[in-house]
């Protein structure tokens, strides 16, 4: 592949493939990163990034392909492995002990020891911590507690802990998510100076203003494989942005049958909670279908709980069917007409070893009571037939069957089913279509355009763009805890959302504005 | 200026984390307004040798604390060792300072199964070690036919012996203390037992034997309560069936008044399950100076114990909110 040169590229994937599933993740990836250099990684969210980063690091082993390092064969079946080889990985989510020093942080594992070595000294990590905190620019004394440092103060300690034994290969994974734009720069700088002692750099990000600055050399994902790579000076923001989307929209949403109505079944004002979301305001229409957008940690998520109830707001106000509650609770929202899907069915929306009919039937409970307050259950196991029949799940023995054993689209369908039988008014689906595969998608689509024909205002958070345009009347994008733009159907353009959700170009109120080449360094503040 | 560094949370939850040492102290100054004979250097020594059998055993509870668990069989693992020994003194005389030895390795073989239990068959500390209770006790008692273990005539003279002027009981509990807490803050196995306790898969993935260290937890756990008997038996001579009944719940109380969390990975040994062993200790003796009730005596305790978990519930809280993943950062940069 890569022309014999004197060293041996640092790293060389080769052929590498990975499905979850049966459900293609990766498609034979091959590129190399040379020693000094920054090779910057980009693609929408679930373009498999992440995916590849995690087999390179020891998360996850590839079905297929060999990777590399020095020349030498790299396939490490831990993260500590990974560590061992001189891979190290600078997390999104940091592994941090917060109960724990700075120092013991840092020195976990490899503490240094006093004369005597039963001991740890205190004095030497201290100072060794301090060496390795003034590389990275944390001015904190190496003794205090990780939980009173800020977010950014976080993200630099486990930039510092990967530093502490000389990597080979780091990559950061969205590393500026939290940063300041001070901050910002001194990770940039500290970058440098590591690929100028000839350390080999992945980045990572969404951010490509970023990523353009910082790299000597660009690979574009897009649905698991390489669709293009190159020297930097090759690519523009624009550029990158295009070859990033245009996935096939073929046959895979069904004809819109719902209409929108002027009934309005969610009004969302001024929606605001320190540190998550921003004076968030939108309205949901019955029978219509609104799509948010947004790249990973843009707030979609963690809006979606605050309008549920799960988690508390500080300002705004959430009204369901025009009734407001200040102290909003799921249950409050449940009785008002609201349900949720939840991004995570296995943990959150489900009980996986109970059978599908119970499954469905757990919001109704109380309607199917007696007098006596006791569960009706022949009732009851009608209706949550027949909701599953509504869906077309498909279980065996829907009573004995634990929704374990479904495959992930009627598991999917058992947590709306549940929803259909509460007769929710206004449904959140947040990432409906995770995880399951084609044919299963269409179905899901198909469930939501049946649920916003009868009238029910559907709030759909999905990470997949296509999808969003495929299925919704209108498209919110979210970027940094804000609602940045919204998007009528004749505006539906995949590179101006991504542009809005990127912070290139489009602002609120001019949605139709094209998009800008701005340099995107700017857009950090 | 680091204080400006602080938010608000932040600085609650620095006086949430030095609260027992506030609780302590206003504890004794109360006491002290309410009888001025409480207000003695001689009620201090007295609360501190009261305390040493307890606090011996809220030394070990901290460990598995740490660790987020629980153990509540080293009142009855305390009870069988003193038994065994005392069994053990029928059949053969035994010099003295063979008797701590064999009660903290009886409390070791104890631990050892219920940290085994634990950590290797994955069953919930809660169960094994209340099955352990049952177990154990049930063994003693058969073993001693429900009787008082006796122990030679000299041994109280132990108790009563001074080390320059400081009680034995006293200064094995202190050095208990001393020895904790530097294996807590000067060894790798104690940083990596909070990171444990913090977060266990974390710690694995950093390459921490988290197995072994649970394991050793509850190891320690049963050393310490055997240690415990052999104080309180040089304290008293004799050990009633009884003994050490409920005994870990106080330990528990102590160790969490002291500010070692029921969630894991947060207390230390010095000053803090010190601090609270001390905390217990003092109010059961104050409300005897103070003329209590005795009837409203148990139930002034049961509020200790609420009032130490509701504290701890307070502190994690907080903690939650301090940690929780911020979107939207807008924090100053420090010039």
């Amino acid at each position: 592949m890569t022309a014999p040169e004197l060293a041996p590229p640092r790293l060389v994937f080769d052929g590498i493939s990975k499905g979850f599933f049966g459900v293609p993740v990766l498609r034979d990836i091959s590129f190399s990163v040379n020693p000094g250099q920054v090779v910057g990684l980009v693609g929408e969210n679930g373009a498999g990034k992440s995916t590849l980063m995690n087999i390179l690091g020891g998360v996850l082993t590839p079905d297929a392909g060999t990777m590399r390092l020095d020349g030498e064969p790299h396939a490490p079946s831990t993260p500590v492995a990974a560590g061992r080889a001189g891979v190290v990985f600078v997390h999104q989510e940091l592994n941090l002990f917060p109960n724990l020093s700075i120092q013991d942080n840092l020195f976990i594992t490899d503490f240094p020891r006093t004369f005597l070595p039963t001991f740890i000294s205190t004095r030497k990590a201290g100072q060794q911590a301090s060496q390795l905190l003034a590389r990275v620019g944390l001015q904190r004394d190496p003794r205090t507690t990780v939980d009173l440092l800020s977010p950014g103060e976080r993200q630099q300690l486990e930039i510092a802990k990967s530093l502490s034994g000389e990597p080979r290969l780091v990559i950061f994974d969205e590393p500026t998510t939290s940063l300041t734009s001070r901050e910002t720069t001194r990770l940039f700088d500290l970058i440098r100076s590591l690929v100028a002692d000839g350390t080999a750099v992945i980045y990572v990000s969404h951010i490509l203003g970023d990523v353009l600055d910082l790299s000597d050399h660009v690979v574009i994902l897009r649905d698991g494989a390489l669709v293009d790579e190159g020297p930097r000076q090759k690519f523009t923001i624009d550029s990158m942005i295009s070859k990033m989307v245009g996935r096939d929209l073929a046959r895979l949403y069904p004809e819109k049958t719902a209409h929108p109505g002027d009934e309005i079944v969610l009004d969302v004002a001024g929606l605001s909670e320190p540190g998550t979301i921003q004076d968030v305001s939108f309205q949901v229409r019955a029978g219509e279908v609104v799509g948010v957008f947004g790249l990973m940690g843009a707030g979609r998520s963690e809006m979606a709980r605050i309008v549920f109830g799960l988690d508390p707001h500080s300002g705004g106000s959430v009204k369901v069917l025009g009734v407001d509650r200040p102290k909003a609770s799921p249950r409050s929202r449940i009785n008002a007409g609201m349900g949720f899907v939840t991004e995570d069915r296995r943990n959150e929306g489900l009980l996986m070893d109970s059978s599908v009919t119970r499954n469905i039937g757990l919001a109704v409970l109380p309607r199917f009571a007696s007098r006596l307050k006791l569960v009706l259950n022949g009732p009851l196991r009608t209706a949550c037939l027949d909701a599953g029949r509504r869906l077309s799940l498909k279980s065996s023995r829907p009573d004995k069957q634990p929704v374990r054993a479904l495959s992930g689209g009627n598991q999917q369908k058992a947590v709306i089913a549940k929803w259909l039988l509460t007769q929710a008014k206004v449904l959140i689906l947040d990432e409906p279509t995770r995880g399951i595969d084609v044919g299963a998608k269409h179905e899901v689509y198909k469930v939501i355009d049946e649920l916003a024909a009868s009238q029910a205002g559907i709030l759909l958070i999905s990470s997949e763009l296509p999808e969003l345009m495929g299925t919704c009347d209108r498209i919110l994008v979210m970027r940094r805890g804000e609602l940045v733009a919204h998007f009528s159907p004749d505006q539906f353009d995949e590179t101006a959302i991504l542009g809005a959700a990127f912070g290139q170009g489009a602002t609120p109120g001019s949605p139709s504005t094209p998009v800008a080449v701005a340099s995107g360094h700017e857009e950090m503040h | 200026m680091a204080g400006t560094r602080f938010t608000r949370d932040q600085l609650t939850l620095v006086a949430l984390k030095n609260m027992p040492i506030v609780l302590l102290v206003t504890v004794f100054v109360a006491f002290s307004l309410l009888d001025h004979r409480f207000f003695d250097a001689q009620t201090l020594v007295n609360i501190a040798r009261q305390a040493s059998y307890v606090g011996i055993l809220a030394v070990g509870m901290t460990f598995v604390l740490l660790t987020a668990g629980i153990d509540l069989s080293v009142g009855a693992v305390a009870y069988l060792s003193a038994v065994l020994v005392s069994e053990l003194l029928k059949e053969t005389p035994l010099p003295l300072f063979a008797l701590p030895v064999l009660m903290a390795g009886i409390g070791l073989l104890a631990g050892l199964v219920n940290g085994a239990l634990i950590s290797f068959a994955r069953i919930t500390p809660f169960i094994v070690t209340l099955a352990a209770m049952g177990l154990y006790r049930g063994y003693a008692l058969g073993e001693s036919q429900s009787r008082e273990a006796n122990f030679p005539a000299g041994i109280t003279d132990l108790g009563n012996l001074g080390i320059f002027g400081v009680p034995l009981p006293i200064v094995i509990f202190a050095l208990v203390v001393i020895v904790a807490q530097v294996v807590l803050s000067k060894t790798a196995y104690g940083r990596q037992l909070y990171a444990v306790g913090q977060d266990p898969e974390a710690a694995t993935r950093a390459g921490i034997p988290t197995r072994r260290i649970i394991v050793s937890v509850y190891v320690i756990g049963g050393v310490l309560a055997g240690l415990a008997a052999f104080v309180s038996v040089i304290q008293m001579g004799t050990i009633v069936p009884s003994f050490g009944t409920g005994d870990e719940f106080d330990a528990i109380a102590a160790a969490v008044l002291g500010g070692a969390s029921l969630f894991g990975g947060r207390g230390t040994v010095f000053p803090g399950t010190v601090a609270g062993t001390l905390l217990v200790q003092m109010i059961a003796v104050g409300m005897v100076f103070t003329q209590v009730d005795l009837y409203l005596t148990p139930m002034i305790s049961a509020a200790v114990i609420f009032a130490a978990v509701l504290l701890d519930t307070a502190r994690t809280r907080q903690l939650a909110k301090i940690s929780k993943r911020s979107i939207r950062v807008e924090i100053p940069v420090p010039v």
